[in-house]
């Protein structure tokens, strides 16, 4: 972290897309807690992985995107999801396992994906979205677009050969592919310190010749500002870029990990620089800021009341789809 | 006899291990500080220190390459892989090195590591941590493979892995982990390769291994009630099979259904059923049936993640529809 941009100004940029960002950033908190509170209630099963504290990396990197540029997510994915524009009532829907979710109910939490809104998938196995993002970017390039791909990923899955890897590639063939390292600095109850021999992640960017910076992913604009720059550098050709993201889970691992071995020293000093507090700082405006909240409160009790009332999955035309 | 948890037997089983052979050492994720996420290694960081107890990376291609490594020089590392799932990624490791070393090393050297790892459906943790892959390793000659139902088999054949001198997949279901039963007292292993046969009957033959087991003793206590008598071979370790105690069941029985959770494409019931057509094809009265998992991935939705794996009802119906 000690090439870390401090970067938490009042921010010259415009403000709708202050606005927006600030929008994702609320809506994601107030998600998960939602989530929260339906996973005790039962009505999610299997893993839910909050993105509590770590809403700004997402909210500032899709900023930074035009609809048809393309995510990669994570199985702490739906700050990704909500921030490249998705419909609550879809995602929720998805994550109780509805039949008109965005998956039909089949993937869940870990595996929500939207072809409508180029998000090629969150992901359960950890580091899996990686390649997946070098190869769209490959995709693109083979296909002469402009888009770009932002593979978003934690600090767990950048000690497993696929960084490496597919660093290495997106290098050889200066793919327009943006590495969003969201280094919150665990995986699962792993400190990073314990899973590298050296902490510097973003400097892993410069040994394969891709430019690697570190930015304080608790300030939403220094992501938007970060991510910006890398997409106008693939955009012109010149490659991709590795971005490490500095931030912290505002709890365990998943929703049942108390998460008791956190430093809470640490855990208070991240909370206290909680993103949600910062972008209210950057908007100012407390008109706006309630004007968005209120939208955001209605949109996801409209959400939690389509996903209640959706049908289950259909067995019958389940099984009927099955091949023998 | 003492009664434990499939989980606490397997612990049993590494710390005596651990205690008896001091080049057993476990490797994986979160398995130290936290114990491992199903519980298995809690306590034995600090018994046996970080030396034997070692916490990686993500990095599972590399660990189990690295476990190849340090049983080639004589250690007997026990690596935990998570979900079976996530096995796939050390597929070079455990398929093309593990499995081969000691053919092309022209017997000089040998593996003995085991590969724990966890599978099956059923909580509501969608396809890429919901599948039952037995039948990949199954297939590679060199590997052995082990699927325990119980604490005592876990127990048992946990320790008889980690002893073995060839590499082991040793494959564990996570319904099964907070199971109970009894395990016996005094030190007991439990060999390699041998079935048991865990309900006696005369009127057909079940035959099956890992969490189903569970399942087909429940299909046996209905079709009791109504006069059906049947018989249930738990495999154990699939690799290597005991044929023997297998083709003696349906040799008395004349019914054999095959039943496994996974996919039945490709599955080991179709290998099985090929056996009983080959060895018992005269002793049979009709044609072996197979239930096993639908040829799909595994659905987050409970309803339809139900429906890809055999039920009771099912197992009760196909018996019923046979004798
Ligand atoms: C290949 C693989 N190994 C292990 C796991 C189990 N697992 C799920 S999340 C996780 C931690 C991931 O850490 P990190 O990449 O830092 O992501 P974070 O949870 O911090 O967002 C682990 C080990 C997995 N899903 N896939
Ligand atoms: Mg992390």
């Amino acid at each position: 972290m000690a090439n870390m941009v401090a970067e938490e100004e009042k921010a010259t940029i415009p403000e709708a897309v202050a606005l927006e960002i600030y929008r994702n950033i609320y809506a994601t908190r107030r998600f998960e807690l939602r989530c929260i509170e339906l996973y005790r209630q039962g009505r999610i099963r299997g893993y839910l992985h909050p993105y509590l504290g770590e809403e700004a990396v997402a909210a500032g990197a899709c900023a930074a995107l035009r609809p048809q540029d393309y995510i990669v997510s994570t199985h702490r994915g739906h700050g990704h999801c909500i921030s490249k524009g998705a419909d609550l009532r879809l995602m929720m829907a998805e994550i109780t396992g509805k039949a008109t979710g965005y998956c039909r109910g089949r993937g869940g939490s870990m595996h929500i994906s939207s072809k409508q809104l180029n998000h090629l998938g969150a992901n359960g196995i950890v580091g899996g979205g990686i390649p997946i993002a070098a190869g769209a970017a490959m995709g693109i390039k083979v296909r002469q677009g402009d888009q770009v791909v932002v593979a978003f990923f934690s600090d767990g899955a950048s000690n497993n050969g696929v960084f490496a890897e597919s660093l290495n590639m997106a290098g050889i063939y200066r793919l327009p592919v943006i590495f969003m390292l969201e280094n919150n600095h665990y995986a699962v109850s792993t400190p990073i310190e314990c899973a590298t021999g050296c902490c510097d992640l973003a400097g892993r960017g410069p040994a394969y010749g891709v430019p690697g910076i570190c930015v304080d992913g608790n300030d939403a604009v220094a992501v938007y500002r970060a991510t910006l720059r890398a997409a106008e550098r693939a955009r012109r050709g010149e490659g991709p870029s590795l971005i490490e993201a500095n931030t912290f889970r505002h709890g365990g691992h998943h929703v049942n990990d108390p998460g008791l071995y956190m430093d809470p020293k640490l855990l208070q000093e991240w909370k206290a620089r909680d993103p949600v507090a910062i972008m209210q700082r950057i908007v100012a405006d407390p008109v706006k800021i309630q004007a968005i909240e209120g939208r955001v409160e209605a949109e996801l009790e409209a959400a939690v009341d389509f996903a209640a009332e959706s049908p289950e999955p259909d067995v019958a035309a389940f099984l009927a789809e099955i091949p023998d | 006899m003492a009664e434990m948890m499939y989980r606490e037997a397997l612990r049993r089983a590494l710390d005596e291990e651990m205690q008896r052979d001091p080049l057993v050492f476990l490797m994986g994720e979160t398995i130290a500080e936290r114990g491992g996420s199903y519980k298995v290694t809690e306590g034995l960081l600090q018994k046996y220190g970080a030396r034997r107890v070692v916490d990686t990376p993500i990095a599972e291609a590399s660990f189990t390459g690295m476990a190849v490594g340090a049983a080639l020089v004589g250690c007997r590392p026990v690596v935990e892989i998570l979900f079976v799932d996530f096995a796939m990624l050390v597929m070079d490791q455990i398929v093309n090195q593990a499995a081969k070393y000691e053919f092309i090393s022209g017997g000089q050297g040998k593996v003995p590591m085991v590969l724990r790892t966890q599978g099956g459906a059923g909580n509501g943790l969608a396809a890429q941590h919901s599948q039952s892959l037995e039948a990949l390793f199954y297939h590679i000659p060199g590997l052995k493979v082990v699927m325990p139902s119980t604490p005592a088999d876990a127990y048992g054949l946990l320790k008889s892995a980690i002893r073995d001198d060839d590499p082991v997949v040793f494959i564990e279901h996570k319904l099964l982990y907070m199971t109970r039963g009894p395990v016996p007292a005094q030190e007991a292993l439990v060999p390699l390769g041998k079935a048991e046969i865990k309900r006696p009957g005369r009127d057909a033959t079940l035959i099956t291994y890992s969490y189903m087991t569970l399942k087909c003793l429940e299909a046996a206590a209905v079709l009791e009630k109504e006069g059906i008598d049947v018989e249930v071979v738990d495999l154990r370790t699939l690799t290597p099979l005991d044929t023997q105690t297998l083709l003696a069941s349906v040799r008395r029985t004349g019914r054999a259904i095959v039943v496994h959770e996974a996919c039945k494409r490709g599955g080991v019931g179709g290998d099985i059923a090929a056996l009983l057509m080959e060895e018992a094809y005269d002793d049979l009265d009709g044609p072996v049936l197979r239930i096993a998992g639908r040829n799909t991935p595994i659905p987050y939705n409970l309803t339809i993640e139900k429906a890809c794996v055999p039920s009771v009802q099912e197992i009760v119906a196909g018996v019923r529809g046979m004798v």
